[in-house]
């Protein structure tokens, strides 16, 4: 067995674990809660004390995807026996389903926007980034930090200039508003992360590409992308994330057409008072594609969050 | 005005021949690639920047487009620097910004030193921690105005059956007292892992032969952890306080999700404040000059920091 100066002892070691994992768990609970309350019924989501085992129902889902309206028992019997097991669910509730609600469309809208903006940022950030890292730009410092100073300002403060250019360029709640100025914010992000990346990979590739006769695009698409690759696809990761979860724009410069889900999900309400159940069925939707991603990221969490400033 | 050999070829070569010799120049390829970029900064900020320190002189509103506009001068920013509101709200601002530094930086801190340990698997446990802080803010803040419910709520539920108070003899979110502590809590809860995971960085770049070293001159273990820990981790630890201080000051989504800068003005955080004036009240000169305000404040306080910041790295 190797001995070591500065391996902690086995006991300290059991007690790190023990004090990190419990902080762990407790950490969790707000999440797992969220997770939980949405398979619960109206009554099991308030009961006192709260309740951790309960009979599962879908009933948080079927109200988050439909609109319902209250229905006399006349109206009951007159429409019959149900013919889903979604009207089965509303009809036990004395509601009938009168049509989808918008959280369908707010999460496409967040898709829409999300993947439109990351692949603007990734296609305008990478050819930046590489023009960083590999040529003499003049004012090249100046540059980047004026990149990376964007990201200082307060949404708010920049978002009441936009609100006016947006609404004389008719931008203003348009998917394609929001893509640019999602690409906008998230830029600084990637162009940082990207010159990171790209400054890794020795320029020696480059230049005996460029012997063997590759002009520098060929050179920059065949051998400095597929070496970037792994970089290219975190910094992605990084830009959808951020434009999933932005909040502060959405709000302000969205309303009918473009809303994306996060202002939408806090305004879900039931026919009688919040529906809790239909708002943590939304809210999971809404945040499990982001748990995968941070699972996909782990290796490079660090370096995005940093904006590249801590490699390791 | 003098060339170089390279240049004066070029210069003198006709440009379809140049191309053709040697595709498109170093120079030029890298404006390309560089321009879109640099052009929808300019668009999306600077532009926008400049039309509000324009807007900050002026007493224009957006909701009357057919007002005639009038040059106020520096009137917008003496209403705003002699109103007793505004220093409240730096007061819920500081209170917010400090309390949240403090105590992601201790949690975070410890967090980091006991993962550092390299027990058996902590590599998933850094995993899980890290789950809040990419989540959207706004959706989750939502949902723990749920948490803290009176009654019904589990934060109540868990801090009654520890405590032995009633659960619904307390509101986090409606109460005076408590509110400006429920979103330093949330707060605390969604960002401790990114400082954790900072000082994690920091913690992992000291080399173990510097704790060797020490061992063979007998300090204890208290002395290495203030004369070598503490210090090469600190440049990290001050880099997460900057960012952290940043993001926060700019904080907007989570809070105004909780509480919505209640009760009364208690949780009113500059950004949900400037928010209130210039797309409630639709005061735009106004709140274009408190916009300037904050911008001066951001970039005064980062590059004081900054400057901190670089002397701690050159020790």
């Amino acid at each position: 067995m190797s001995f070591s100066v500065t391996e902690p002892r086995r006991g300290t070691k059991w007690l790190a674990g023990i004090l990190v994992v419990g902080y762990a768990i407790i950490t969790m609970v707000p999440l797992l809660w969220i997770i939980a309350t949405g398979f619960k019924s109206p009554t099991d989501s308030i009961a006192y004390p709260p309740v951790v085992v309960f009979d599962p129902t879908l009933e948080g889902y079927v109200n988050l995807f439909t609109d319902r309206t209250r229905a006399t028992p006349q109206m009951l019997e007159e429409a019959g026996p149900p013919e889903t097991w979604y009207d089965a669910i509303a009809q036990e509730r004395g509601t009938v389903i009168t049509g989808p609600s918008r959280y369908g469309e707010r999460f496409l809208n967040s898709v829409i926007i999300g993947f439109g903006s990351t692949a603007l940022c990734m296609i305008l950030g990478t050819a930046a980034a590489y023009a960083f890292s590999r040529f003499r730009v003049p004012l090249k410092d100046d540059l980047l930090f004026f990149i990376l100073s964007t990201r200082m300002m307060p949404p708010i403060a920049v978002a009441i200039p936009i609100f006016l250019m947006f609404r004389n360029l008719g931008l203003s709640d348009t998917h394609l508003g929001m893509i640019l100025l999602y690409t906008a914010v998230n830029l600084s992000l990637s162009v940082w992360l990207l010159k990171g990346f790209i400054d890794e990979i020795p320029v020696e590739y480059e230049e005996a590409a460029l012997i063997d006769g590759y002009t520098r695009f060929q050179a920059f698409y065949k051998v400095v992308l597929p070496q970037a690759a792994t970089g290219i696809a975190s910094t992605a990761i990084f830009c959808l994330i951020f434009a999933w979860n932005e909040y502060a724009f959405a709000v302000l410069l969205t309303s009918g057409n473009a809303q994306t889900a996060p202002p939408f999900i806090p305004t879900i309400i039931g026919t009688s008072g919040k529906d809790w159940p239909a708002v943590a069925a939304g809210a999971t939707i809404f945040l499990i594609p982001v748990m995968v991603f941070t699972i996909l990221l782990r290796k490079h969490l660090l370096r995005g969050i940093t904006f590249g400033a801590v490699r390791k | 005005m003098t060339y170089s050999p390279i240049d004066r070829a070029a210069t003198k070569t006709p440009q379809g021949v140049a191309r053709r010799i040697r595709g498109l120049s170093d120079r030029t390829i890298a404006w390309i690639f560089v321009s879109p970029t640099i052009f929808l900064l300019l668009a999306v900020n600077i532009f926008p920047l400049i039309w509000t320190i324009r807007l900050s002189f002026t007493d224009y509103r957006v909701n009357r487009p057919n007002n005639e506009v009038s040059w106020v001068g520096l009137q917008n920013y003496q209403r705003i620097l002699s109103d007793p509101d505004i220093w409240n709200t730096m007061q819920a601002t500081a209170h917010f910004l400090i309390w949240t530094i403090i105590l992601q930086v201790l949690i975070g801190f410890t967090l980091a030193y006991l993962i550092n340990m390299k027990f058996k698997g902590n590599d998933l446990w850094t995993t899980i921690i890290v789950f809040p802080m990419m989540l959207s803010p706004a959706v989750v803040g939502n949902f723990w105005t749920f948490l803290y419910q009176p009654q019904i709520g589990l934060f109540n539920y868990v801090v009654a059956f520890f405590t032995g108070a009633d659960p619904a003899s307390f509101s986090m979110i409606g109460d005076v007292n408590l509110a400006p502590w429920a979103i330093v809590i949330v707060d605390t809860w969604m960002w401790t892992p990114f400082v954790m995971l900072i000082c994690l960085a920091g913690l992992r770049s000291i080399p173990d032969s510097i704790y060797e070293a020490a061992e063979c001159d007998r300090a204890s273990k208290w002395r290495q952890f203030w004369t070598i820990t503490v210090p090469m981790a600190l440049p990290f630890l001050m880099l997460a306080v900057l960012f952290r201080g940043i993001e926060n000051f700019k904080m907007f989504d989570l809070v105004v999700q909780l509480t919505g800068g209640g009760p009364g003005n208690t949780t009113t955080l500059t950004s949900i404040d400037l928010k209130r004036e210039a797309f409630e009240r639709w005061r735009t000169g106004y709140s274009s000059a408190y916009a300037v305000i904050l911008f001066v404040t951001v970039f005064g306080l980062a590059s004081i920091y900054v400057k901190a910041l670089n002397k701690v790295k050159q020790r």
